[in-house]
């Protein structure tokens, strides 16, 4: 498949930034192409690991940020377990998330940035995660509440989801961190 | 055996039981859990999407707690299994991290807390031959296809887990109960976990893979250790049912839970009713077995 690339204003696009924020050098990249090929989202969703390298590699700029992978990704880091030049791929794709959520790149289907600040509400809050809240919030945030919606009943009935939020955590150290980091961010 | 327990949010909620099956089979196995007092969400499975500083303190705090108990930390669920190495591989490794996350505890702490899984746990510390002492009953042959995911074993030399493409420690303690621990390929592929509520028709797609594979091995339930893998196949089988019309009723059995039932204890205690695809024809088998 021909890869196409918008050259930027910026020399060598984004994947300094992408280096800066991650931490990885995707330069050793080979193109051979076993992440691809192990990449378990790769067949369902337009582009894949490789050629995110080799675009990146190629001077692309943040139009890079729209792609549907950078959210269908499931973090599962068989890219990086099979990559013979060691490139963390998982890292590079957290990296192309915080720099999708900074420049307000488009949003595919289901929208993994409003769970993830959902579900980081909800440790902010209370310590540890809260999944049925978080649910009915992303499902109000998202209007999908006739998704999955045969599933509430399903897991309520089995006692599989937990109706209140924990108690039981250290609040104080969850909002520490929380908050310095974000005065830290702000500096 | 003393190790610190830190058994992650999920135990709270939706996998329960796999928390009730850890606490209850862990004292018969002579292995003692003291849980980190106010433990704290690890930051798994979204911080690191968000911020990278902030996925590594969240575990760290509980890192720091164990640190101060002097214990090793056994964590049951696989995803905060991995936040926790990866933390501390961070923190040990780039020293800059470690200072960012010395501010933000207001502490320091090295990353040297050596995190183990309980699978780990009964092969390496307790030892399969004193484990099968322990048991009462047998597995009878049941054939289990064993699913690691990703979590576990992933990136290997971080989660130094088994074997990161063909690991076997559950298969062995299956074995060790009885039952046949089947050679299957698709024991570290991703089912899709992080996705399941934003992405469910990926999911749907990722979860079939996995279960009719496990099915044309010849299993008669898969035996999992991470609450994520748990839920998903287990919950998604219905609609995989609705958008293939392919009917598995494969069920999704924690580790612990099968652990539990060779060591004699009830359904209740193990939290086996609260599995969604029922577990009764895997019952009836070892129950069968136990009869005659």
């Amino acid at each position: 498949m021909p890869i196409k690339i918008k050259k930027e204003a910026v020399r060598r696009g984004i994947i300094n930034r992408v280096k800066e924020i991650s931490g990885i050098d995707i330069n050793a990249c080979l193109q051979c192409k076993k992440c691809t090929n192990g990449c378990p989202v790769s067949e369902y969703t337009s582009s894949s690991p490789s050629e995110i390298i080799k675009k990146l590699q190629l001077g692309a700029g943040e139009e890079l940020l729209d792609s549907e992978i950078i959210w269908t990704c499931v973090s599962c880091a068989t890219c990086y377990s099979r990559c013979p030049m060691e490139i963390d791929m998982a890292q590079v794709m957290d990296a192309l998330r915080v720099l999708a959520e900074e420049t307000g790149a488009a949003k595919p289907d289901g929208n993994m940035p409003l769970m993830n600040k959902i579900l980081l509400g909800t440790i902010k809050t209370f310590g540890r995660t809260y999944d049925l809240g978080a649910m009915a919030l992303y499902k109000a945030g998202t209007a999908s509440y006739m998704k999955d919606m045969d599933k509430v009943p399903m897991i309520l009935k089995k006692g599989k989801i937990a109706l209140l939020p924990s108690q039981g955590a250290d609040k104080k150290m969850v909002k520490q961190i929380f908050n310095h980091l974000e005065k830290a961010r702000k500096k | 055996m003393k190790y610190a327990y830190f058994p992650g949010c999920s135990a709270e909620s939706t996998a329960r039981d796999l928390y009730l099956s850890t606490l209850a089979v862990a004292p018969v196995l002579g292995v003692e859990f003291i849980e980190p007092q106010g433990w704290s969400c690890c930051g798994t499975t979204m911080a690191h999407q968000v911020d990278h500083d902030l996925s590594v303190s969240l575990a760290a705090a509980n890192l720091a707690k164990v640190k101060d108990m002097g214990l090793d930390m056994v964590v049951s669920c696989a995803s905060c299994y991995s936040r926790m190495k990866i933390a501390n591989h961070e923190i040990s490794t780039n020293p800059k991290t470690r200072g960012i996350v010395s501010a933000t505890l207001g502490r320091d702490y090295d990353g040297s807390v050596k995190v183990r899984h309980f699978v780990e746990i009964i092969i390496e510390d307790m030892g399969l031959a004193a484990f099968k002492k322990a048991l009462k009953h047998s597995l009878q042959g049941l054939k289990v296809a064993s699913y690691y995911g990703c979590l576990l074993v992933r990136p290997p030399e971080i989660a130094s887990f088994d074997d990161p493409e063909n690991p076997v420690y559950m298969d062995k303690i299956i074995d060790a109960m009885g039952g046949v621990g089947l050679d299957w390929p698709h024991k570290v592929e991703c089912c899709g976990g992080s996705l399941t509520l934003t992405r469910s028709d990926l999911v749907v797609k990722l979860s079939e893979t996995i279960i009719s594979m496990a099915k044309d091995s010849g299993a008669q339930c898969i035996a999992v250790a991470c609450p994520m893998c748990q839920i998903n196949l287990d919950m998604r089988q219905d609609d995989i049912l609705k958008t293939t019309g392919h009917r598995y009723d494969m069920p999704i059995i924690y580790i612990t839970q099968l652990m539990g039932l060779c060591l004699g204890m009830s359904e209740q205690a193990l939290g086996l009713n609260k599995l969604i695809i029922s577990p009764q024809e895997t019952l009836n088998f070892i129950q069968s077995s136990i009869r005659s």
